[in-house]
């Protein structure tokens, strides 16, 4: 192999504060879409397993919806046809006025991909694991809210934190789909440095290692409230 | 106490219970018997309306459970009821367990729910148990923790749905002796089992289901020296014989 390996453009300060803007990006992206992603994934997750008709069906269409549409695709869609779409004011003002309008955009994009994603977790942590104990708990005089609240919900989500983990990674993974409408994140700006120096290896050595660095602290963390909360002993339960 | 009126339940075309109809008196133990699929649970599960049924009355201290005016959660209170899977919080220590309900819906403060709970976890012989959860308790420990929890909502009369089929043979004994402690105390009970034991010792009637009916419904001495239907004769030699 001809390539001529040169570790010190890392440290160029031009160079290195790209990265470090980019991975910078990264991580606010990957945790503002994840913030969503919960957010979104919980609520609708629930509403799947809610006494009312219309709660489960509307859940169900944004989860058929969200998750059956490739995430570039939906991003392309919130950034180019979205502003097209609505009364000319507001794409006006989402084309001019948001502020940060590519990070947000991705944010909400990939939040929402990944929260049809944690819906369909929710929902099966709350039937396989949740839901059984509905009876006994009725049982004993709870109302329904209060059974679900305290003990169906509960023993659901610490069923699926291990899976969880998983989509949190992916949702950190997906943040690098937002440099296609342009937002200066971690893959982004390791080709820009390759694009100027030429040395694409070691800036995307140093993307790589970012990546991992973000994912083994979000295997850590998640891990971490796996034990916190009780959830790694349940699933050991011997039945 | 318990009065059931000419029930009917089914699922789909499946006819589950078909014309049920029977009474348990205050401070009474009656044990429900029959063969696997005769509608025992489902019976049961009608009492405290977890299981709706499509026909006839069913009630508890005078109050209908089928009304829709009925307040089924305070009934469901004043009912304590045991599973065949102990159907313990897995997420909560034995305290928690039986404290959660007292908390929630007598609104009892913590502290005192938690006096309440020590003193029932010690009666049923598990008062060094408090802080376990259940998956480091034994069958027979998780299904007496399951009887605490329902004493401790000082129930009027407890409902048992086959409490000792899940346990092991060395287990079922410690159960079945709180159980009779509880009989002997006067609590009114309605108790589906396959220990003929338990019955003869502790039960004041019999029903006998089979297929969705209740095909006797007699005093205990009598169920088990004379039966009056060919199908309890059966039943009751095969289950007596081993």
């Amino acid at each position: 192999m001809n390539y001529r390996w040169d570790w010190s453009i890392l440290f160029k300060d031009t160079y290195m504060g790209w990265l470090w803007s980019g991975l910078l990006w990264t991580v606010i992206i990957s945790l503002a879409s994840w913030a969503v992603a919960l957010t979104i994934g919980l609520l609708a997750g629930a509403a799947r397993s809610a006494p009312s008709r219309s709660a489960r069906l509307l859940a169900g269409i944004y989860i058929d919806v969200f998750r059956n549409v490739p995430p570039l695709v939906q991003l392309f869609l919130w950034y180019f046809v979205l502003p097209e779409v609505v009364p000319d004011s507001f794409g006006l003002w989402l084309k001019r006025d948001l502020p940060y309008p590519e990070v947000v955009t991705a944010v909400v994009a990939i939040g929402l991909f990944a929260g049809s994603r944690v819906a369909e977790q929710v929902r099966a942590g709350i039937e396989a694991v949740g839901a059984p104990l509905m009876p006994a708990a009725l049982a004993t005089g709870l109302r329904p809210a209060q059974a679900y609240r305290l003990i169906v919900l509960p023993l659901g989500l610490r069923a699926i934190v291990g899976p969880l983990t998983s989509e949190f990674l992916i949702t950190v993974k997906l943040s690098s789909l937002s440099l296609t409408i342009g937002v200066l994140e971690l893959t982004a700006q390791s080709r820009h440095v390759e694009n100027y120096t030429f040395q694409g290896f070691e800036a995307f050595t140093f993307a790589t290692i970012g990546y991992l660095v973000i994912g083994l602290c979000v295997t850590g963390l998640m891990r971490f409230i796996d034990i916190r909360i009780g959830g790694a002993a349940l699933r050991k339960t011997p039945a | 106490m318990i009065v059931i009126e000419d029930v009917h339940k089914s699922y789909g075309n499946q006819l589950i219970l078909r014309a049920c109809s029977a009474t348990v008196s205050l401070g009474e133990v009656v044990v429900v018997c029959g063969p696997s699929g005769s509608g025992k649970s489902t019976l049961i599960k009608c009492i405290n309306g977890l299981v709706p049924f499509d026909r006839g009355t069913i009630t508890v201290d005078g109050v209908s459970v089928a009304s829709p005016k009925t307040d089924l959660p305070a009934l469901r209170s004043r009912i304590g009821m045991v599973f065949q899977s102990f159907e313990l919080y897995p997420h909560m220590t034995a305290l928690q367990n039986v404290s959660l309900a007292q908390i929630h819906v007598l609104k009892r403060s913590r502290a005192e729910a938690d006096a309440r709970s020590e003193k029932i976890l010690a009666r049923v012989g598990l008062g060094d148990k408090r802080d376990s959860r259940p998956s480091q308790l034994s069958g027979g420990q998780q299904q007496r923790v399951s009887i605490a929890r329902a004493l401790a909502m000082d129930p009027q009369a407890m409902l048992f749905d086959e409490p000792t089929s899940a346990l092991d043979p060395e287990m079922i004994n410690e159960v079945l002796e709180v159980m009779q402690e509880l009989a002997l105390e006067g609590m009114t009970m309605m108790v589906v089992t396959h220990e003929m034991g338990f019955a003869q010792r502790v039960a004041d009637r019999v029903l006998f289901m089979d297929r969705g009916q209740i095909v006797e419904d007699t005093p205990k001495a009598q169920f088990f020296t004379a039966p009056a239907s060919e199908r309890a004769r059966q039943f009751l030699a095969n289950v007596l014989t081993h």
